[in-house]
């Protein structure tokens, strides 16, 4: 029995109203009246590029129609989700939450750790699912990091990378937002072996996967600081894309 | 242990009554240096003790029902404030936060939070250089003092009349930071005039005096701080976003936080530089956003074509490019004075220059009864001389610290503690 993650089988619906609105044009709608600024790219912009901002983006036009469709989601369907949650459930619950649902999770950094041969982690990956799921009953607590054993966050678009796998185009993924051709690969290889042997399809019961993923969802929204429009800018598509190779090539280094 | 907590409450009490006899002990600031203030959240212990959460409700408004949103701002719908109120009649305080900052900010819902402990119910409003207010509630190019001020004040008058169903207000006061607190002054004497609000009380926190001069200064901390200025920041950039991955995998947390951010910058290489260009890059790029979102709402012609129509998926990336590379002198000199000019024949850029400053308003700014001032003597808005001018302008009006940057010490209980007093006249 496979565990689809809620978001994931939300993506569907989003994927196709994003091709819907793909269609347009990036480049502005210009006229034969129209003037070109005081300041022009050409005139400003003399040192040779690349520059921080231009980041590889040939589906851009995909791209901010499915950051558009994730702005919309976000505002009217998951934060009203997640603030619902945050307002019935206790602040020492969550936690709670959040703590099972990393321990579940460290399946995929086990998995990914050991892909890498990164023996060290994978090592503290395990002996935090062994301490945490014993003395942590079932993840509950993480007493594990009291001794020391941190967690070691590894995903499979991070095994690919550290095998040299270029990053690819820049990519926002409906519902789960920024991207690339390479981690959004790793995003469905890692789904797909946590659905068919990770710790949710040793229950093998369709309930319990359907509680794990909406939890799972809910959880990881109530858990991204992130909000749209937080940082006050007309060209937070830009920023986003500026920083997610950035904090994606620290994390493969790691 | 619900029945301890009066107890404890009491015993807490008895036993700070003699150290509240005392006099109160000399001011403590932790950091020396005014970039390290500045950019430094304060620790916690040192930190007034503001409630968790307070009653907030947000209102949109549409100041200009008829205007037509430019479809690049899709996500732009009306003009969202923020109302903290009281349960009963209170007078009511407007919060004008800093340079680009939203009503929701983290500095304007903590000031949001310390007024409404002291019994205010406060209006946020988010700052006429953000582009919500720019696109929903400007009507020119942001920069003029005057015209800012106008913007202001029919907002404030639209929020009023909203606010004014929901509580019952006892009278009218007005703070503002930074740039906020700049703009303040503005409408404070705007407000002598139109008598809309009758302010019991005005404080500005942190203003700069010339905004031209502090605009310059700011922009020059990015210039000066990376060689090769903007278009060199991408090492620069990486090495800081290295730096702090580092501290927070020795730290062990997963999240950013203060304590990670202080971290990060003992690590830095060239710490106090590197500071300091940051403050100039965060403040360069609000003033890109700015420009760039006030050129759609007048039409372009300065960094986006004119009669050209950006819509919900064109690329910005050029136009982001060319606005983070424009400083506001640039702006000033080619855009701003050239607009102003057109409004009204006659203006020189030296007229205009010294308008946008403090000491156009400096008679009615010592005469004004109503008006407070804090601010710091070591904030790096200010010009060597300023804060001389400002406390002989505000005389026994002023309380100025000797240290804490431009707004670092914001929340220090003893600063905490001048805003309080000053916005509800229970002075010393």
């Amino acid at each position: 029995m496979g565990v689809l993650p809620g978001r994931t089988a939300l993506a569907v619906p989003a994927v196709a109203a994003v091709l819907l609105l793909a269609a347009c044009s990036t480049l502005p709608h210009v006229g034969p009246d129209t003037v070109p600024p005081l300041r022009t790219y050409a005139e400003v912009v003399t040192t040779p590029g690349p520059h921080l901002l231009d980041v590889s983006d040939p589906v851009e036009g995909f791209n901010r129609g499915a950051y558009r469709v994730n702005y919309y989601l976000d505002e009217y369907l998951f934060l009203p989700i997640v603030r619902a949650y945050e307002f019935v459930v206790p602040d020492y619950v969550e936690n709670r939450i959040s703590s099972v649902l990393d321990n579940i999770g460290e399946f995929n950094n086990l998995t990914n750790s050991l892909l890498q041969l990164k023996l060290k982690k994978a090592g503290i990956t395990l002996s935090r699912f062994v301490v945490n799921s014993t003395v942590g009953i079932a993840g509950l607590w993480d007493p594990a990091a009291d001794l020391g054993l941190v967690r070691q966050s590894e995903d499979f678009g991070q095994t690919l990378g550290h095998y040299g796998v270029g990053s690819g185009a820049y990519l926002v993924l409906p519902v789960l937002g920024p991207s690339s051709a390479r981690d959004a690969a790793g995003v469905a290889a890692d789904s797909v072996a946590f659905s068919f042997v990770g710790p949710i399809a040793w229950i093998d019961d369709v309930a319990v996967s359907a509680a794990y993923s909406g939890t799972a969802a809910v959880d990881r929204r109530h858990r991204i600081p992130f909000r749209y429009r937080q940082t006050g800018s007309p060209f937070e598509y830009e920023l986003l894309r500026m920083l997610y190779p950035m904090k994606r090539e620290l994390e493969i280094a790691d | 242990m619900r029945r301890l907590l009066p107890l404890a409450l009491l015993a807490a009490c008895l036993w700070r009554a003699p150290h509240a006899a005392a006099a109160s002990p000399p001011y403590f600031y932790p950091f020396v240096s005014p970039y390290e203030a500045t950019v430094m959240e304060l620790p916690r212990w040192l930190e007034v003790s503001l409630p968790a959460t307070v009653p907030i409700r947000e209102f949109t408004l549409r100041v200009f029902p008829e205007r037509e949103i430019p479809a690049v701002f899709w996500y732009e719908d009306g003009l969202v404030c923020s109302l903290a109120y009281q349960d009963r009649a209170a007078p009511l305080i407007f919060v004008v936060p800093g340079t680009g900052a939203r009503y929701n900010s983290a500095k304007t819902l903590k000031l949001q939070k310390l007024l409404h402990q002291a019994g205010f119910h406060v209006v946020a409003l988010s700052s006429p250089i953000h582009m919500d207010f720019v696109v929903n509630a400007g009507t020119g190019l942001p920069g003029e003092p005057w015209q800012d001020a106008e913007d202001l004040y029919r907002v404030m008058a639209l929020a009023y009349e909203a606010v004014r169903r929901r509580v019952e207000v006892s009278s009218v006061a007005l703070v503002g930071y930074s740039l906020g607190g700049f703009n303040a002054a503005f409408v404070a004497r705007l407000d002598e005039e139109r008598r809309r609000f009758n302010f019991r009380r005005v404080l500005i926190v942190n203003p700069p005096v010339d905004l031209y001069g502090a605009v310059s200064a700011l922009d020059d901390l990015l210039v000066q701080n990376i060689p090769g200025g903007i278009d060199a920041i991408e090492p620069f950039l990486r090495s800081v976003l290295a730096t702090v991955g580092a501290a927070a995998k020795e730290l062990g947390y997963a999240e950013l936080s203060g304590e990670v951010l202080y971290q990060a910058y003992k690590l830095l290489p060239r710490k106090e530089e590197s500071l300091a260009a940051l403050i100039g890059l965060v403040f360069r790029m609000s003033a890109g956003d700015m420009m760039f979102t006030a050129d759609v709402m007048n039409g372009g012609g300065y960094i986006v074509p004119r009669n050209a129509r950006l819509t919900n998926s064109t690329s910005l990336t050029r136009f982001a490019a060319v606005a983070y590379r424009t400083r506001f002198v640039d702006y000033f000199d080619e855009y701003l004075f050239p607009h102003r000019q057109a409004r009204e024949p006659g203006l020189t850029k030296d007229g205009l220059r010294r308008r946008m400053s403090l000491r156009s308003l400096e008679a009615y700014l010592r005469t004004a009864d109503k008006l407070r001032l804090v601010h710091n003597e070591d904030d790096i808005i200010l010009a060597p001389g300023e804060i001389e001018y400002l406390q002989s302008v505000f005389a026994g009006r002023a309380r100025v610290f000797p240290t804490g940057g431009h707004m670092g010490n914001t929340f220090h209980p003893d600063v905490a503690r001048a805003i309080v007093e000053a916005v509800t006249g229970r002075e010393p």
